[in-house]
């Protein structure tokens, strides 16, 4: 059980991570709006990439680190069954995340650092806005500590015994986390900042678009864990069944610590400043993190179908009709499979060398991540605090019917928002466009899908609503006495597991080593060569 | 358990999980340092080393297309433009006249021979002048021509250049007139292996500076210098353009072309 000290510390996490959430959730519908043949076109396009830098770096940087903190702690009690270890700690990083939003929002909102979230320079902002994300990262690498040593506590006072396994993919998570986190870290702290600071006015913005890629695909696996833990360790219980491995989920965790970090340059298939081999190494390890996301297609599924048989389906396909699909966790998982298959089919044709030439900075690649993180990643954030919600307040949440229109809702709200988003990125829509000109004659056919899109943001912010709603009366229902709460168990309970599974030192070995690899050469290339310094484009001066 | 004994090399987990890593990044870089690169280099004439460090990312040091290598020689000492040659006056052409008396025994009278040279008459002035400036230097080398003019004044070798292309070019009746259509190379070049048309430039409608007339030459000595541009033993052509053209050919395209120009 939580103690109440550890319910308030996951419940200001919880409710601090849905407010940025939902706040970025109405921006977001907001550019959907303007740029729309719906209205007028406001005139001013600054506004709209100010609402997109505040929308991105809300929705990619706090929300989804507030989540994983949140549910770490968490874990570390439910799972490990001991109070957390430096709770103050715990705070100060939870305080530092929160100091760090207000510091990097003030400049957004005042027009003075509208550099997209993706910060890639020359385009450098008001040094307040990067100072803000640097505290978010500070606070999290608090959390990246404070997972660490409540692991080193357990095992001390059980040595020998097998991390359970919420809290071996729980660590996963937080050592991709600060090892990813270092990209970007590094070039803000000794890249950007200077220039935001004036002490310099030149700036390698190929070096810096490279150390961002090293924080720009694996940061995607950072949000992916929480929804990967609960797969594993919420679901199979939920619906009432049992996890197929437990090996092989702890197989794909420590897939993912190695894979997901050499591999962040497929986002710079069209940078010069990269060569075409290095390139190529970072498509062959993309493609090798199809491993471990097939490995728990494959274990969820079969888990599922435990869940099926045990509630008396029978045959090749009536063990689907058996499932609980009132169980909103069941629903969450199908429609987050759904979207994860879709995502994952647009993913192939992102890291295929060629064929992202068709659809790179089309709004096809806008489509892709939403689907992916909004949809499939974000639908299991929901379904794991409609889990947890009765554990941390001790109060019924039984709005059902609710939880099950809130999750329809999402999924077929993301899917009507980024299906079009794909078919015009093939057609050649570039993203981040603030303005399209319908009176165009080339452009006036697609201007229908902008308005398709506005509507599937429209059903995404009713569902977001609906979402905070359902938690607010959770706060308010009567009290009930809960059992312990418990995550899955397997059909083969883990009493003995190889070494290897069993702790990290191997992995994360690996995961250095592959980093070096593929890597080293560029940054230091870059590091080395002469002229490539560029004078930095301050936010809302001509270049 | 400890994490010791995890390096070790008798758990299987850690010889299993570094090998495939490490066997995976190996096929990866051979692949995309090595094979690729490979293939690149044969498409685009670069040397292997070069493609493998493009593959990279080391970039080449910034070089002016016109200019040689560094360290290396330029492909000619003539500067090339559409002014190289200026006027030319009558005395130019007498003087050229006198000279070429000189010629006369390998390149025909009037500048026209059945004796495997090249013909002279009607190519165009800077192409001759090119040729013989870059006999003189050693540009290109022969141990013919360079002796008779690398005594030869600057204005002698414009004159003599003027001269010839003052005449008319006759036909060699012993040659027979090809009865073969245009080649695809001499039309189209070949795109795929980034071949340019012959006649982009060997036309008599494309008045390219130094470039010759090829309609009616020696057969063998057409066949003679495309092998030499190919196997790298000419390379007084500028940027490479002759080298880059004729290196994938093969010798059965050697010879049609050379027959082809001979027979017209």
């Amino acid at each position: 059980m939580l103690s109440i000290a550890s319910k308030r510390l996951v419940l200001a996490h919880f409710w601090v991570a849905f407010a940025a959430f939902f706040v970025s959730l109405l921006l977001g519908e907001w550019q959907m709006y303007i740029r729309s043949p719906l209205r007028d076109w406001i005139g001013n396009p600054e506004l709209y990439y100010r609402s997109v830098t505040a929308h991105g770096t809300a929705m990619g940087y706090v929300f989804p680190t507030l989540v994983a903190m949140g549910f770490g702690y968490a874990i570390v009690e439910l799972s490990l069954k001991q109070a957390i270890v430096g709770r103050r700690w715990a705070w100060l990083g939870f305080w530092l995340l929160v100091l760090g939003t207000v510091t990097a929002m003030v400049p957004v909102s005042m027009g003075l650092a509208t550099v997209l979230y993706t910060f890639y320079p020359p385009l450098v902002g008001n040094a307040f806005y990067y100072i803000g994300v640097v505290l978010v990262v500070a606070g999290s690498w608090i959390w990246v500590g404070s997972m660490s040593v409540n692991l080193a506590v357990w095992r001390r006072a059980n040595p020998g015994a097998v991390v359970p396994l919420p809290m071996f993919a729980n660590l996963a998570g937080a050592y991709l986390w600060a090892w990813t986190s270092l990209g970007a870290a590094i070039e803000i702290l000794f890249q950007i900042l200077p220039v935001a600071l004036g002490w310099t006015d030149t700036i390698d913005a190929g070096l810096a678009r490279v150390f961002f890629s090293w924080t720009l695909h694996a940061i995607v696996y950072f949000w992916l864990m929480p929804t990967y833990i609960a797969f594993y360790t919420l679901v199979p219980r939920a619906i009432g069944g049992r996890l197929y491995s437990d090996k092989m989920a702890r197989l794909s965790f420590v897939l993912f610590l190695v894979f997901s970090m050499p591999i962040g340059i497929h986002h710079l298939f069209q940078d010069p400043q990269v060569g075409s081999g290095v390139k190529f190494m970072h498509a062959i390890f993309t493609a090798m993190v199809s491993v471990p996301t097939l490995l728990t297609i494959f274990t969820i599924t079969a888990s599922i179908e435990i869940a099926g048989r045990l509630r008396g389906g029978v045959g090749p396909f009536g063990w689907v009709k058996a499932l609980p699909w009132q169980n909103p966790m069941m629903l969450a998982v199908a429609f987050s499979f759904v979207m994860l298959g879709f995502g994952g089919a647009g993913g192939l044709i992102n890291m295929s060398y060629q064929l992202d030439f068709a659809i790179h900075n089309t709004q096809w690649v806008t489509g892709h991540f939403h689907l992916i993180f909004g949809g499939a990643i974000v639908i299991m954030y929901f379904a794991l605090a409609y889990d947890l919600w009765p554990h941390l307040t001790g109060r019924a949440l039984a709005a059902g019917r609710l939880m099950r229109l809130q999750l329809w809702t999402w999924f077929v709200g993301m899917i009507v928002l980024t299906f079009p988003w794909h078919l015009v990125g093939i057609l050649g829509m570039p993203r981040r466009m603030a303005y399209f000109d319908y009176s165009h004659p080339a452009i006036s056919p697609q201007a229908v899908t902008v308005i398709i899109t506005f509507f599937g943001g429209l059903i995404l912010v009713f569902s977001g609503l609906l979402f905070l709603l359902i938690l607010l009366r959770g706060h308010r229902s009567g009290k009930v006495t809960l059992p312990e709460f418990t995550f899955s168990r397997a059909v083969h309970e883990a009493e003995r597991i190889p070494a290897a599974l069993n702790g990290y030192a191997l992995w994360l070995a690996l995961m250095i080593g592959l980093s070096v690899v593929n890597y080293g050469y560029p940054i230091t290339q870059l590091l080395f060569l002469k002229q490539t310094s560029v004078p930095a484009v301050p936010v809302g001066e001509r270049p | 358990m400890s994490d010791a004994k995890v390096f070790s090399r008798h758990n299987r987990w850690f010889t299993w999980s570094i090998g495939a890593v490490v066997g995976l990044a190996l096929v990866g870089a051979l692949v995309a340092f090595v094979w690729l690169p490979r293939a690149h280099a044969q498409a685009t004439l670069e040397g292997l080393w070069d493609a493998i460090c493009s593959a990279a990312g080391a970039p080449a040091p910034f070089q002016g297309a016109g200019l040689p290598e560094p360290g290396g020689h330029n492909p000619s000492g003539v500067i090339v433009s559409a002014y190289m040659m200026g006027p030319v006056g009558t005395a130019s052409v007498g003087n050229g006249a006198t000279l070429a008396m000189a010629c006369t025994m390998c390149h025909g009278a009037r500048g026209t021979s059945p004796a495997g040279t090249p013909h002279l008459a009607g190519q165009p002035a800077s192409s001759t002048y090119k040729q013989l400036r870059d006999f003189a230097s050693g540009h290109r080398p022969s141990a013919i021509m360079q002796p008779l003019v690398v005594n030869l004044r600057e204005e002698d070798l414009r004159d003599l250049a003027a001269y010839y292309a003052s005449l008319e070019r006759e036909r060699i009746d012993a040659v027979p007139v090809s009865d073969t259509g245009t080649p695809r190379l001499v039309r189209n070049g070949d795109p795929m292996r980034a071949i340019g048309a012959c006649s982009a430039c060997h036309s008599p409608h494309a008045r390219r500076p130094a470039t010759p007339v090829l309609e009616g030459l020696s057969e063998t000595y057409l066949r003679e210098q495309l092998t030499a541009f190919r196997d790298g033993r000419r390379s007084n052509d500028i940027n490479r353009q002759m080298r880059n053209a004729v290196h994938g050919l093969n010798e059965r395209e050697i010879a049609e072309l050379a027959r082809y120009y001979a027979g017209r």
